[in-house]
């Protein structure tokens, strides 16, 4: 290029004996003939990067349906622990007493409730998903989401067990506190590697938990605001941003 | 005037060079199979870019092994990123400097 805009230059003050008037030629002439094509061009390129830059370093198929999932499994299963936890409590307030049978019945039922609310939760998040990655073509399990399931499970494992080492000691009361934080921490860590607004959702369980500390035994009812109500205003809201057409 | 075209790279031209450039900007080391499903092309066809890129200094390649299987990772280098700052800018300018 510069070697043309040489050569012409050279020729133009042959002709016109007038570097300056040279050069303006030269330049208008270049701008008439690449300008509009160009222009295009490079706006074009500059979509193309920005679209893969952020295909490839965050996992945008996240669909919200998949938290408005995933916050009904939750609401449903605080509903079924509660209707559990208060026929249990009924009969013994009419008996008077319990005896270590129940208790541990109790357990048990509470645990397959908690099992099976977090398979349906998981199930049915992962079919929204998978359903929004196809629709754009994108793989499911690709580096991007590697990375998001490797960075959400430092904090969840370590919160689990954390809360399992802390069950050894009977200590149940930190439970539901212990399990909002650490998956508020997760989120927010999460929120590099995947949409950026899920790290607000991330915040608000982090503060739920916290505040939890302080009203210990209302374990249930956070859990269903963290885990249901929050999961499910926020996918309602990313659903909205993103995927309402 | 300044010519707003200064700072465009002509390694550039090519889209998929753009591509994995753009890759590795935002992904500190990518390997050769994710680079090819991100930009959606053949083997034969991404290999010579990469040596293109090579060769322009832009991308450094770091050969390993996953147990028995070859790894191939790329990452950026310092006057790749220079270059592909430049060659945004450039582009940012031009579409700037008309309207």
């Amino acid at each position: 290029m510069d070697v043309k805009l040489f050569a012409t230059s050279i020729w133009a003050k042959k002709v016109f004996g007038d570097m300056e008037k040279a050069y303006l030629l030269c330049d208008s002439k270049y701008f008439f003939m690449h300008e509009p094509n160009q222009q295009t061009d490079s706006l074009q390129d500059l979509k193309d990067i920005r679209r893969i830059m952020e295909r490839s370093s965050r996992f945008i198929s996240l669909s919200g349906l998949s938290g408005v999932a995933a916050g009904v499994c939750a609401l449903a299963g605080a509903f079924i622990s509660y209707s559990i936890l208060d026929n249990y409590y009924g009969e013994y307030n009419s008996s008077g007493f319990f005896s270590g049978d129940d208790f541990s019945r109790l357990k048990i039922k509470l645990l397959v409730v908690a099992a099976s609310v977090f398979v349906v939760a998981f199930a049915s998040s992962y079919y929204f998903t998978w359903r929004k990655a196809s629709k754009q073509g994108l793989p499911l399990w690709d580096h991007t989401s590697k990375r998001l399931a490797w960075n959400m499970l430092v904090p969840l494992a370590t919160g689990g067990a954390f809360i399992v080492g802390m069950l050894r000691y009977d200590i149940w009361a930190f439970v539901a506190p212990a399990s909002l934080i650490f998956y508020g921490l997760a989120l927010v860590n999460a929120s590099k590697y995947t949409l950026s607004e899920i790290r607000y959702l991330g915040y608000c369980e982090i503060v739920l938990g916290l505040i939890n500390i302080f009203f210990v035994g209302y374990g249930l009812w956070f859990w269903a605001i963290g885990f249901g109500i929050l999961h499910i205003i926020y996918g309602i809201s990313m659903w909205t941003k993103y995927e309402r057409k | 005037m300044k010519n707003p075209i200064t700072g465009l790279s002509k390694v550039f031209e090519s889209r998929i060079r753009l591509g994995v450039m753009s890759v590795l900007m935002v992904n500190e080391e990518v390997n050769f199979n994710d680079l090819k499903e991100i930009l959606e092309v053949t083997d034969g066809n991404l290999a010579t870019h990469l040596v293109n890129l090579e060769e322009n200094g832009f991308i450094k390649v770091h050969k390993g092994f996953i147990g028995k299987k070859t790894n191939t990772t790329y990452s950026v280098t310092k006057s790749g990123e220079k270059a592909f700052t430049d060659h945004i800018t450039a582009l940012e300018n031009m579409i700037k400097g008309v309207k």
